[in-house]
């Protein structure tokens, strides 16, 4: 570059500069850059001044005070008495909650409908299309209230509640089941889960070790179920049954004891699934038709079975095209689980990002909070769909 | 540290405007226009009507100071807010006064860094349930659903009534007044909870208002009232004088009807006189002229006109004086005199 320069002397230095494209890139991005860094700097400066004039100061003392107010679903324990932090950490298991239901009923439903969408007969294929296209142009606040709405009016109040073997009890305010107790012989059952998954993480690779050398194929699908299932399943009745179950029951306005699954998570569940779904659904399409029926045809000339056609060829080269955009998705339904707050669900926008930044007036942190936290949700995803999306990746040799 | 603080404030630029501090009656004066905050929509306090008008209770205080300001209580700009908004509009400039039935408490006036107006109306909470369920005291409550519309005081005191009375409740806090009545109404609570005057505001506003009952436990103090930013007492102190100028109106009997004659040359009452500027200039005193007052009578009555007119007995909200009469007839109002 320095050459090219010095081979035209003629010129004065600054065209010189503009002339060469690489120079020029370069300095294009230092005006850039300069100037962004300003506009945020001049900003910064602003709020600082104007926050310092008005005499408040930037503090999270606040999160250590009391919180004074209460939240109706909680996973862990909490009162009014419990520190803001607490109420904040309550938001946060809230949204990764319904983030993390809403994720897996999202791919479930998403997959099936992209397969739906590819179906040759024509009703299915036809009803899963309208599906798509109604749910995803209607804006996704739309549904949350919508389907909130339904479960309100349409469900009973708890003393009309509709009666499920007099265990379960499906009202507007909830869906209140049995909450267990464990007694001590419970922890036999569930040592023996956790070793059923151990000794079927061992057995897949052993049934691959086989295949690979003998070619025997092991039914592996369901002798791992019956370990990681069946077996407990079976100890549970043997050692006669050591969970015992809190029935609720009406009193007064409502149901109290055992468990209570709320319409605010359910409709909020719900409704970004279905929301989300119809896009993965999309994607899933995309994928699945991207892989050329040359290669189906290819995997059935070699005798393979449909359904084994599909899990061996189809699927693993259409997921490295379904995975990037997938993880968009994910990533959509975390943040539109802010939401919450119109229905009432008590995530973090509701929790640190209203009620306390509310009571404490602390808007500028609280909001920082609320930001990082979704910043720090976004990034975990992406680079867990990142490393999947690696790990799936076309061995190329 | 300067430059974490940086960086923090960098993340939540966007809740900060550029302010303008001081000297705050120039500006409206400058703009032609008072920029008042309040609520989203509370018949009766502040709601627009049929014809995007805004009308209200605590509208006619922005009306007020916008005549003693600017002499004309039609040039005020309304700036409508959520209860998690309105300190932010306010604090960033983009509001010059606040009348959005706020509570004054220590931590809003300290921390907040706001100036509360003299209290214009006292308020408390209460809770409104269905008469059919049959509960008369608010100590039945065990176990009930309660809505709630967050971003308000309205979550601490119900946290602390329960807590005293050592009963149990489902809180449902829902972000808007609007959606929090369609639960109620859609059954999803047992009660409604907001500020009395609010209760009876929303009441009015059912399918069947007589089906609801509110309750006789008020289980806190709201003493609403106005504000304005710390640091512009001048500014301060026009708030402050235009509130106490309309409830002394009452007390003297200076109403929207008589406020003209009464200005127009000096009477036997000197307090009259002094108020309406015709024996010495009080306006001055706050940069202003001396017809200040007369001309926030002339825009929206004193302030019993301006109650019976919005939320008095005899509209839809219905809500008695009470605590809210003057003090000589009972009630607590009582407004510091202009001389």
């Amino acid at each position: 570059m320095n050459e090219a320069i010095a081979s035209q002397p003629q010129r004065n230095i600054v065209s010189r500069l503009w002339n060469d494209k690489e120079t020029r890139s370069v300095i294009i991005q230092i005006i850039a850059f300069a100037a962004i860094f300003a506009f945020f700097f001049f900003m910064v400066r602003n709020a600082i001044s104007n926050l310092e004039s008005i005499g408040k100061d930037i503090s999270l003392d606040f999160l250590s005070q009391p919180s004074s107010y209460d939240i109706s679903q909680s996973l862990i324990e909490y009162s009014s008495r419990s520190t803001h932090f607490r109420a904040m950490i309550v938001g946060i298991l809230n949204t990764l909650l319904v983030a993390v239901f809403g994720v897996i009923l999202a791919t479930l439903v998403g997959f099936l409908l992209g397969v739906l969408r590819l179906s040759k007969n024509w009703l299915t294929n036809k009803l899963a299309y309208v599906y798509i296209e109604y749910v995803r142009n209607v804006p996704v606040l739309l549904h949350i209230l919508l389907l909130h709405g339904i479960i309100v009016h349409a469900l009973p109040l708890p003393k009309n509640a509709i009666n499920l073997g007099d265990t379960a009890f499906l009202t507007n305010r909830g869906f209140f089941i049995p909450s267990p107790s464990f007694e001590p012989l419970f922890w036999v059952v569930a040592g023996l889960f956790v070793a059923g998954i151990f000794f079927s993480i061992w057995f897949s690779r052993y049934a691959h070790k086989v295949q690979d050398a003998t070619g025997r194929h092991y039914p592996v699908f369901w002798i791992n179920l019956g370990a990681i299932i069946g077996i407990p399943v079976l100890a549970y009745f043997i050692l006669g049954s050591p969970i015992i179950w809190e029935i609720p029951e009406l009193k007064g306005f409502n149901y109290r004891g055992g468990m209570v699954v709320r319409p605010e998570f359910v409709a909020l569940w719900i409704a970004l699934s279905l929301y989300t779904a119809a896009f993965i659904g999309e994607i899933v399409r995309a994928g699945i038709s991207a892989i050329s029926w040359g290669q189906s045809e290819a995997a059935a000339a070699l005798g393979l079975s449909r359904g084994r056609i599909l899990n061996l060829v189809v699927i693993p080269q259409a997921l490295r095209i379904i995975i990037p955009p997938l993880t968009s998705q994910y990533l959509n339904l975390t943040k539109n689980s802010s939401l919450a707050i119109a229905i009432g669900y008590m995530d973090i926008v509701a929790t640190i990002g209203g009620v306390t930044l509310n009571q404490t007036g602390r808007e500028m942190e609280s909001m920082t909070i609320v930001l990082l936290l979704y910043l720090t949700f976004s990034l975990l995803i992406s680079s867990f769909m990142n490393w999947y999306n690696k790990r799936i990746k076309l061995v190329e040799r | 540290m300067r430059v974490t603080k940086s960086a923090a404030v960098a993340a939540a630029l966007s809740l900060t405007a550029f302010t303008a501090q001081a000297a705050t009656l120039e500006d409206v004066q400058a703009r032609g226009e008072l920029n008042c905050v309040v609520t989203t929509g509370v018949a009766g306090f502040a709601a627009p009507d049929e014809n995007g008008r805004w009308e209200g209770f605590d509208v006619d205080f922005c009306r007020a100071v916008a005549a003693a300001v600017l002499g004309d209580g039609e040039k005020v700009k309304f700036i409508p807010t959520t209860g998690k908004t309105r300190f932010t509009v306010l604090n960033s400039g983009e509001g010059d006064i606040l009348f959005r039935n706020t509570t004054e408490t220590m931590s809003r006036d300290a921390d907040l860094k706001l100036s509360f107006l003299p209290v214009n109306y006292y308020d408390g909470q209460g809770f409104m349930i269905r008469k059919e369920l049959g509960v008369t005291s608010a100590k039945d409550l065990d176990g009930a659903s309660v809505c709630i519309q967050t971003g308000t005081t309205t979550e601490l005191n119900l946290a602390d009534f329960f807590r005293i009375n050592n009963i149990s409740y489902e809180p449902v806090a829902i972000e808007t007044n609007e959606e929090g009545i369609t639960n109620y109404s859609g059954n999803r609570c047992d009660v409604y909870t907001t500020d009395a005057s609010g209760l009876a505001s929303t009441r009015a506003a059912l399918d069947d208002p007589s089906a609801h009952i509110i309750l006789p436990e008020i289980i806190s103090k709201e003493p609403l009232g106005g504000a304005v930013r710390h640091g512009d007492d001048q500014w301060f102190d026009i708030g402050k004088w235009v509130v106490n100028a309309l409830i002394n109106a009452e007390e003297l009997g200076i109403t929207q009807a008589n406020v003209e004659e009464l200005a127009s040359a000096a009477g036997d009452n000197p307090s009259i006189n002094r108020m309406l500027g015709t024996e010495s200039d009080m306006g001055a005193m706050v940069g202003l002229d001396a017809q200040w007052a007369v001309r926030a009578i002339k825009a929206v009555g004193n302030y019993g006109e301006s109650f019976d007119r919005h939320i008095g007995p005899n509209t839809q909200i219905g809500l008695e004086r009470g605590l809210n009469a003057l003090w000589k007839d009972g009630g607590i109002l009582y407004a510091a005199p202009i001389r």
